[in-house]
């Protein structure tokens, strides 16, 4: 088991660590000089001698590979350099706006995984009868629609029609609770339609085909009752591709969140990223796609390891 | 000896996109108390659905259309497929053991805990009394150190292991009847000779009754007082152990003693296998359905209908027109 982690941990680092090249790239591969990311619009009052000494300064004038591992030491300093445009640290922009997108993120995933397991179960033991019909005709509506979409239409409604709800913007739960649920339920609800459509289709198919194996069956020989044999027999061996579908939301949500908080004027991660490419603001999106590469890899880890919980023979073939 | 289970008259039928699927169609057999019994067939005769029917465990597309399954004295057929009746006689009276030890098992629970699961649900047993039992039963099926791989999950265990397993589970409940299906014939020679050995004494031990259902022959020479053959979803010939090895009547048990090696033949014959595929069960011709691989065949075989079972000796029936005289043993 432990060796089992540890290969995964390894793993995920070695991922990390390509990301990071990627990152450290986009800089360098965009047409033009990366002293543009700096200067910005002034770069063209900077004379030869100027533009070559701040070059020097940055380290600019390094070859590729030493400049890379510059960047990667301060990197692990935490050191995610300056923001353009807000000109403050980076690392200080993405420890404000990072719980924002994890409480709208977090929220999403257990409303998507709770209701998408339920309703697949449902529907997998229903197989044929009008609840299966409804809730994969809902699902498969649910994994078209995109989640922009239905947070207009959303807006459109509850907020502009019926004005039940606040259009838009996000409150701190410690300023006020009552609001901060208010103005979470929709952007919450856009973030999980798709993940909960998508995993109530992996529940629903995974749970048919365990039904289908000859343990099944040896269970119900045994005089169990349906429940105990769905909840027992049924479930934990159902898990592991849900589980994997739940892994995969975790980057669907952050990419989710891009939209779904440029809709609902949320100031998180997505946000921040979605402005930081409008205003050409580097430093900002490479702090962005690396806190996401850093969470889908925890996320992977996570993944894995319930992989391993759940069935044993992972668990013992590394031990 | 008191009958334990009759079955009369059962048909099961699958209706699938090939047409309508006629597994089962009149069969009629019964088994008495602490008797052992085998059901012989090629793959496809129906030899397991009719087990899968006395269990109740037939799955849609598949349908008992007919029948009564008379278990001391109670006809099966009138409980609901999955209702608390069937399912208080499941694992309890009438236990299974099936084919693959490989996926019978279920991989992510313990050994333990599938043993345990039936003796909390019919024995009302606590946890710490039915880990007990279960390390008990583990160890009379012969597995060492019973009670430290209880909490062993089935990969951990070996085809033989785990088939010992399921013989545990079969008997936990101290059940009337055991059917097992095909019990080792995804073992090796000498594990098969090995379980069919304990469940025999297991058997005897717990008086329970035992259906043993192969394609094997000479699995069930040794154990079976009784043997029923089937072919193409019908009986075609029962009778005890000794008239079906010594006296066969029907073409079919002929063609299957042929295909048994026997250790005592000095001569070096050739195995002979039946010629020929056994039949599509969604389109039997109304004669019988081992007419085009018979060949003993006779004209009547062949305009009239498949005849019924008749009795060429007390106990010993045969389904055929022709009851050529038996190879003498």
């Amino acid at each position: 088991m432990t060796t089992y982690i540890i290969r995964r941990l390894l793993l995920g680092i070695v991922v990390l660590i390509v990301a990071s090249i990627f990152v450290f790239l986009m800089v360098h591969v965009l047409p033009g000089d990366p002293l543009w990311v700096v200067l910005g619009e002034n770069y063209i009052n900077y004379s030869q001698e100027e533009l070559d000494e701040l070059r020097h300064v940055y380290g600019l004038d390094k070859p590729l590979i030493g400049q890379y591992f510059d960047w990667l030491g301060s990197l692990l300093k935490g050191d995610l350099g300056e923001s353009i445009v807000y000109q403050v640290p980076v690392i200080d922009l993405l420890k404000r706006r990072l719980p924002v997108t994890l409480n709208l993120a977090v929220l999403a995933l257990l409303i998507s995984t709770i209701c998408g397991l339920g309703l697949g179960v449902i529907a997998a033991i229903r197989r044929g009868k009008w609840s299966d019909t409804v809730v994969s005709v809902g699902a498969n509506l649910g994994i078209t629609l995109p989640n922009f979409w239905v947070g207009i239409v959303f807006i459109y409604i509850f907020a502009y029609k019926l004005g039940w709800l606040p259009t838009y913007g996000y409150t701190s739960p410690f300023d006020d609770f009552v609001t901060h649920l208010k103005m979470l339920i929709g952007p919450v609800l856009c973030l999980s339609v798709f993940g909960m459509a998508a995993q109530t289709r992996q529940t629903r198919s995974s749970m048919l085909e365990v039904a289908h194996q000859d343990y099944i069956r040896t269970a119900w020989s045994k005089g169990l009752t349906e429940r105990v044999i769905v909840i027992r027999h049924m479930v934990k061996n159902g898990l592991i591709p849900v589980v994997t579908t739940m892994g995969m939301q975790v980057s669907f949500m952050f990419g989710g969140a891009v939209l779904v908080e440029t809709v609902f004027n949320i100031p998180g991660i997505g946000r921040m990223m979605a402005d930081g490419i409008g205003m050409r603001d580097y430093p900002v999106v490479q702090g962005g796609v690396l806190l996401m590469a850093v969470v889908i890899v925890l996320t992977n880890l996570v993944v894995d390891m319930a992989y391993a919980w759940l069935d044993p023979r992972i668990r013992y073939s590394y031990r | 000896m008191a009958i334990l289970l009759e079955v009369r008259n059962l048909r099961t039928q699958f209706l699938t996109d090939d047409g309508l699927i006629k597994a089962v169609d009149d069969v009629s057999y019964h088994i008495d108390e602490k008797e052992i019994i085998g059901v012989v067939g090629e793959s496809g005769c129906g030899k397991s659905v009719t087990q899968l029917s006395v269990m109740r465990l037939i799955t849609p597309p598949g349908k008992i259309t007919s029948g009564q399954i008379i278990f001391e004295g109670d006809d099966l057929m009138k409980y609901e497929a999955n209702g608390p009746e069937m399912r208080s006689i499941r694992g309890a009276k009438i236990a299974m053991i099936f084919q693959e030890p490989m996926t019978s098992l279920n991989p992510v629970l313990t050994i333990g805990r599938q043993l345990t699961e039936t003796l909390e649900l019919h024995l009302k047993m606590g946890k710490s009394a039915a880990n007990r039992r279960a390390a008990e039963l583990l160890d009379m099926v012969g597995i060492p150190c019973a009670d430290t791989r209880l909490g062993d999950y089935p990969h951990q265990f070996s085809g033989g292991m785990r088939q010992r397993a399921m013989i545990a589970m079969a008997l936990s409940c101290n059940p009337r009847l055991v059917i097992a299906d095909e019990p080792t014939t995804a073992l090796d020679v000498t594990t098969q000779a090995q379980l069919l050995e304990l469940m025999k004494a297991l058997v005897e031990e717990f008086h329970s009754a035992l259906v043993i259902v192969t394609h094997n022959l000479g699995v069930v020479a040794r154990y079976a007082q009784r043997i029923y053959i089937m072919y193409a979803g019908r009986i075609v010939e029962s009778g005890t152990c000794k008239d079906i090895f010594r006296s066969p009547r029907h073409p079919y048990t002929m063609g299957l003693l042929n295909c048994v090696p026997r250790i005592d033949d000095r001569e070096g014959r050739e195995l002979e296998a039946i010629k020929g595929l056994p039949p599509n069960l969604g389109r039997l011709p109304g004669q019988c359905a081992f007419l085009p691989r018979c060949e003993h065949a006779v004209d009547r075989c062949r305009v009239e209908p498949w005849p019924e079972l008749q009795a060429v000796a007390d106990g010993h029936h045969t389904r055929c027109f022709v009851n050529p005289p038996g190879m003498t043993g």
